[in-house]
């Protein structure tokens, strides 16, 4: 298999200029450019993280992790748009953790400013903020940042690379090197040389700084690209975590405890022992590994491990923790990132529209279930393959686990089977090597069934809100918005980095309190809900809820005002950002809005501005005979720049899907402190006959040229409250509460 | 228990327990690892491969049972020798994360051999099996159409 390791072996590496942008920060520590990983050693060898030459290619290590969101072509374009390669020159692979590989997306992650109003302003963060992820080696796939924070990163390790093959050839020519041009994988000049035959050579010649091509010239960014992983995503080829193979590996499963965070008090191994092709029952304090001949004997033979739990120390099912979210309205609010106006002058005038929301907890499930491969070897070393979206955590969590230094780990990140924020934590790869320990020697391939990855999460809160609202002569004078939940941020950081970050919970009210709609009276606060369950990054986070509640309430707002849905939601967006405004203006054009309305068909409309794009769909559904079906819908983004169109379709499409599979039926529900939900069966996505037809279209007016905005996730959080106003235009029932087939009966 | 199996046009022979799903025969005993685990109770489609031409779901056929000539995704076409579908997904650039497509295509692969000519209710009701997280299906769908002339042109 290919890894980064042993290409850099028989490697030349070349490398990328110091970050010129670095510079412009102002202070040393933070401008210096952090150690080249590829190059270990005291050998000197310059900076050089992000291009490796060899006789095959050229092989871009890309600092972001592949979870399907097409990150590593467009990070590969990026490149390859400096660096001059054709396309099928171009490879990619993850890198090791190492803070050179920093994702500086982040920075556009930690305001808390509405997204809207960052990407107005020329120049959004200060020097500090800025350094914040570097500081933190913060190498971490999420947020939907990849691509902005390597839009200049990668862009600059390709001309540095250039530049240094220029100077080599100019070299051996004695001539300048801007005499020689590049195409193609070669400079050329009187005589032409491959990158191959210069990249020894050109190691020492990497210039301090380049200047970027200018946009107009641009080949590859901006482009739909053939993505790198397609041939070997549709050939069967492509390896995947759970598809790593060793030599003399063994297979094995764990059974958490799932009440969740207890200890385990007692197991009997025994008749699992006794199950064929079992070798090992582990224990690991809060649950058992099997160890096994084949995957299936270890998940067989864990079933059949006697366990004592321990309890857990959150409350015993679903209404009892509903009940500790709605308590959390009696406390003080732990935000108010919004009070324009005057909320409370303004809802005492009379007239107040009410309304409250629940939604339920929710898991990742990915299509490939959470698994590690682990080695502890001979000498001590350790060596993990697990798909992660953050290295040096996984790492440094697999060292701690073990006591040994975080130097005798080494963590490959392989391609992963879908992600979508669930990828973060690292306790597959610590189990696994736990495992691994315990049988040194050994490959030890761990893989969760079904039923431990759906109930062994860290769920998407539930949720509660509670909004007010005035209309008066048709329009929107005042709104209110309460989001009461117990904070993923909070719980997950705990747990990851040891604490919890201090101030305002932005993600209780991101999609609540940030959108561009210009009501006078605009006031949105957060409580934060005392409950232990595990919580973590869902697909668009916080923004998968208030945009739910904000959206469904704004649609009751227009029809209490017998506006037209679409219309008040325009009326409030324009002359607060025309972007936003013209994204609605896209989405009524496509969808025949305005157009008479066919019998049988509801139509609704929503709207979130989330990770520097707003987006706007629009959902229709039918009645039919055998329920409701979902019929078509039309999506209209602005990311800005959009870097890869084809990818950024994709994003948009399969967010959506994957918003509108959580809105239908997705619910996480606990009885006797266990997750009831197993499998796919209990827990069920949108299939092909169930998924709408889609259209989708991306412009690109949003801020000032060069502003990118996230795509994986924005086309997630529109989803559900544009299909229940769909669903009220069909049926005049609201549905305050998801999943919606709770209220309606649709096709399954 | 020794057990020979055809797979890919190939005969191989493994030693397991006759109850090891075929699944698990390909993945861990003969490191055919194109085919995805996904649930384990045939409610995903990620484990499909071909016997005797017909779709099934490998997580539910104990080894015993493997019996007739299996095709997993290596034996439809490889990255040098595409086949039609694969041609195909390449170009509608249908995967994301690309887990399930190894069970999309085989499904997709069963459905082509029975209808040559696919309506869009033949896919619906063929690929309805088949989960994709990464929502996918629309351009599977494109792709399916799309395979079908190709094969139809030759």
């Amino acid at each position: 298999m290919a890894s980064w390791k042993t290409i850099t072996r028989r490697s030349f590496l070349v490398l990328g200029a110091a970050f010129a942008g670095g510079a412009a920060f102002g202070a040393y520590k933070i401008a210096e450019v952090p150690a080249n990983p590829l190059v270990p050693g005291p050998d000197g060898m310059p900076l050089n993280p992000w291009v490796i030459i060899n006789a095959d290619g050229v092989t871009v290590i890309a600092p972001r992790a592949e979870m399907g969101q097409g990150i590593s072509t467009t990070l590969a374009a990026l490149v390859a748009e400096e660096l001059d390669v054709d396309w099928d020159q171009v490879r990619v692979l993850h890198g090791p953790p190492a803070q050179a590989y920093y994702n500086a997306g982040f920075v556009e992650r930690m305001s808390n400013e509405p997204d809207y109003k960052l990407s107005l302003a020329q120049n959004s963060h200060n020097v500090i903020l800025a350094a914040l992820p570097k500081i933190f080696s913060l190498q971490m796939t999420g947020g939907s940042t990849g691509a902005i924070g390597g839009f200049v990163q990668m862009r600059l390790a390709g001309a540095g690379a250039r530049e240094a093959l220029k100077a080599a050839a100019a070299k051996r020519l004695g001539v300048a090197p801007d005499t020689l041009k590049t195409e193609g994988g070669k400079v050329i000049g009187v005589e032409t040389f491959t990158y191959a035959e210069l990249a020894a050579e050109a190691v020492d010649l990497v210039p301090g700084d380049v200047t970027l091509r200018d946009p107009s010239t641009w080949r590859y960014v901006g482009k739909s690209m053939p993505r790198l992983d397609m041939v070997a995503k549709s050939t069967g080829t492509e390896t995947f975590g759970i598809d790593i193979v060793l030599p003399g590996m063994k297979f094995a499963t764990v059974r958490m405890n799932p009440h969740r965070g207890g200890a385990m008090t007692g197991f009997d191994p025994e008749a699992a022992l006794a199950f064929p092709g079992v070798e090992q029952v582990i224990g690991l304090g809060s649950g058992v590994a099997v160890v096994a001949n084949t995957t299936w004997a270890a998940m067989q033979a864990a079933a059949l491990v006697d366990i004592e739990w321990g309890k857990a120390d959150y409350p015993a099912d679903t209404p009892a923790m509903m009940a500790r979210i709605e308590a959390a309205f009696a406390t003080a609010p732990d935000s108010r990132l919004r009070d324009d106006g005057d909320v409370e002058v303004e809802l005492a005038k009379g007239g107040v529209i009410e309304a409250e929301y629940r939604i339920p907890f929710l898991a990742h499930a990915s299509m490939e279930p959470l698994n590690a491969t682990a080695w502890v070897k001979p000498d001590g070393t350790v060596e993990v393959w697990c798909g992660n979206q953050a290295p040096i955590m996984t790492r440094d969590a697999i060292a701690a686990a073990l006591r040994v230094g975080a130097e005798t780990v080494t963590l490959h990140t392989p391609v992963m089977g879908g992600g979508f924020g669930g990828r973060t934590d690292p306790v597959p790869a610590v189990l696994a090597a736990r495992v691994a320990a315990a049988m040194p020697g050994t490959p030890i391939k761990l893989t969760y069934s079904r039923e431990e990855d759906m109930t062994q999460d860290y769920y998407r809160p539930a949720a509660i809100a509670r909004l007010s609202g005035r209309v008066e002569n048709g329009k929107a004078t005042a709104l209110w918005g309460r989001t009461s939940a117990p904070s993923a941020t909070r719980n997950a950081l705990a747990r990851l980095v040891g604490f919890a970050p201090p101030g305002p919970d932005r993600a209780t009210v991101e999609g609540g309190f940030d959108q561009p709609y210009g009501l006078q009276n605009y006031r949105y606060d957060g409580h934060v809900a005392d409950l232990t369950v595990p919580l973590g990054f869902w697909r668009s986070v916080g923004n998968s809820m208030n945009a739910f509640f904000l959206e469904s309430f704004i649609d009751e707002m227009a029809h209490a005002a017998k506006a037209d849905p679409l219309a008040f939601r325009l009326e409030l967006m324009q002359g607060t950002h025309a972007p936003s405004a013209t994204l609605l203006e896209t989405v009524r054009e496509m969808s025949g809005w305005d157009s008479l309305k066919r019998p049988g068909f509801g139509r609704g409309v929503a709207f979130c501005y989330s990770f520097g794009t707003p987006v706007a769909q629009v959902q229709e559904v039918q009645q039919t005979s055998d329920g409701i079906k979902l019929t078509r819908a039309w999506i209209a983004c602005d990311p800005g720049l959009a870097m890869d169109p084809s990818i950024v379709e994709a994003q948009m499409t399969g967010a959506m899907v994957y918003g509108l599979s959580a809105a239908v039926q997705g619910a996480i529900t606990f009885a006797d402190q266990a997750v009831v939900e197993q499998n796919f069966p209990d827990f069920d996505p949108l299939r092909m006959h169930t998924t709408p037809r889609f259209e989708v279209r991306v412009l690109q007016n949003n801020g000032t040229f060069g502003h990118i905005g996230g795509v994986g996730e924005p086309g997630t959080p529109p989803a559900a409250p544009a299909l229940a106003n769909a669903l009220f235009d069909l049926t005049g029932t609201r549905a305050r509460e998801l999943p919606l087939n709770r209220t309606f009966d649709f096709l399954v | 228990m020794s057990f020979t199996l055809s797979i890919n046009g190939a005969p191989r022979e493994v030693d397991l327990p006759a109850d090891v799903p075929l699944l698990w025969v390909l993945r861990d005993g003969l490191g055919l690892t194109g085919t995805k685990f996904g649930c384990g109770v045939a409610a995903c489609g990620a484990c499909t491969v071909l016997i005797d031409g017909q779709a099934v779901r490998s997580c539910q056929v104990p080894l015993s049972d493997a019996v007739g000539k299996i095709t997993t995704i290596e034996g439809l076409g490889q990255p040098g020798g595409l086949a039609p579908l694969q041609a195909a997904w390449v170009k509608h650039q249908v995967a994301q994360c690309g887990y399930c497509q190894s069970g999309q295509i085989m499904q997709a692969a069963a459905l082509l051999a029975e209808v040559p000519e696919p309506t869009d209710q033949d896919i619906d009701d063929a690929m309805q099996g088949n989960l994709c997280r990464c929502g996918t299906y629309p351009r599977i769908r494109a792709a399916i159409l799309d395979a079908a002339q190709m094969m139809k042109a030759g």
